[in-house]
């Protein structure tokens, strides 16, 4: 179950059209390190997730990633808004205007499509938690990116909003696998799969 | 609407936006640390400032949540006031 707040985690007020930049920013709707990735990839997760706590940690991740993807949708429509036919082919807007308008559609910035196949689910809380603290830092490596490419202060300070968010839930993701490993037993530690191969009764990571 | 009105309505939905700021944070922070008696007693204080909040705001001016959506006047608010990313408040 999920229900909608109808406001914006952090404000977008954007009060200069362009679409060069929306093109550039569009990546964390629909590229690899996106928000849309990064959502689907800790909701898809959380249902194999052994540990309740890291279960709710990946639930409520995965949702303030929605809140995410609305924020970096509301840069790029301000971004595109009204825009005239000029300003629209001279910016190369126009390879993405023919097939979308003015719609939101998710790509990553070099033009390919949101696929599945930006994320692992992997079965493995290990494995999982280690994809997750890695597109933590892949995100905020992107957002560093977008900052050194953007300058209009109006779109910089959401961005920022957003990378230090990809900080917190690193740390938050890096406390879930150290819980995690102080529940594994010791002398199984490299050779389980605890979600997998392990029956309820002796698993070590089971409340 | 008049200017000092969009004013009250943009300082309260900022305020609405960091009390919830908090609760999030304790929020994904009690995942991880579920026994904080600390970060319970955050928790409740900033949930209740932000439940107030969102009642007063759907009152004055439509709801923020369909949790929030009743006896806000004769209409059908939530889709009569701006969608978030229209940019305007």
């Amino acid at each position: 179950m999920w229900s909608y707040d109808k406001r914006l985690q952090y404000p977008v007020k954007i009060t200069h059209t362009n679409p060069k930049i929306a093109q550039i920013i569009i990546t964390q709707f629909g590229g690899p390190d996106g928000e849309l990735a990064a959502s689907m990839r800790y909701l898809s997760q959380r249902y194999s997730m052994c540990d309740r706590r890291v279960a709710g940690l990946l639930t409520d991740i995965g949702t303030e990633e929605l809140a995410h993807m609305e924020m970096i949708c509301a840069i790029v429509y301000q971004l595109t808004k009204n825009l005239c036919m000029e300003e629209l082919v001279a910016s190369g807007f126009d390879k993405y205007y023919v097939d979308h308008t003015l719609a939101l559609w998710p790509l990553a910035a070099s033009g390919s499509p949101w696929t599945a196949t930006y994320f692992q689910s992997k079965g493995d809380p290990i494995t999982d938690l280690h994809e997750d603290m890695a597109a933590e830092q892949k995100a905020r490596t992107t957002y560093d990116n977008i900052l050194r490419l953007v300058k209009d202060p109006e779109v910089c300070d959401p961005i920022r909003f957003l990378r230090q968010r990809e900080i917190v839930h690193y740390q938050r993701f890096g406390e879930g696998l150290r819980l995690i490993q102080d529940d594994l037993n010791s002398k199984n530690f490299y050779a389980i799969n605890p979600e997998f191969d392990q029956n309820k009764s002796d698993c070590e990571c089971k409340e | 609407m008049k200017n000092s009105d969009n004013v009250e309505k943009n300082r309260l939905l900022l305020y609405i936006g960091m009390v919830d700021f908090a609760v999030v944070e304790l929020n994904e922070f009690l995942d991880t640390h579920p026994q904080c008696q600390e970060a319970l007693e955050y928790f409740n204080y900033y949930n209740q400032l932000k439940n107030n909040a969102l009642e007063e705001y759907a009152k004055l001016y439509g709801p923020l949540t369909i949790r929030d959506a009743c006896n806000c006047g004769n209409e059908w608010k939530w889709v009569t006031q701006p969608w978030p990313w229209e940019g305007v408040c």
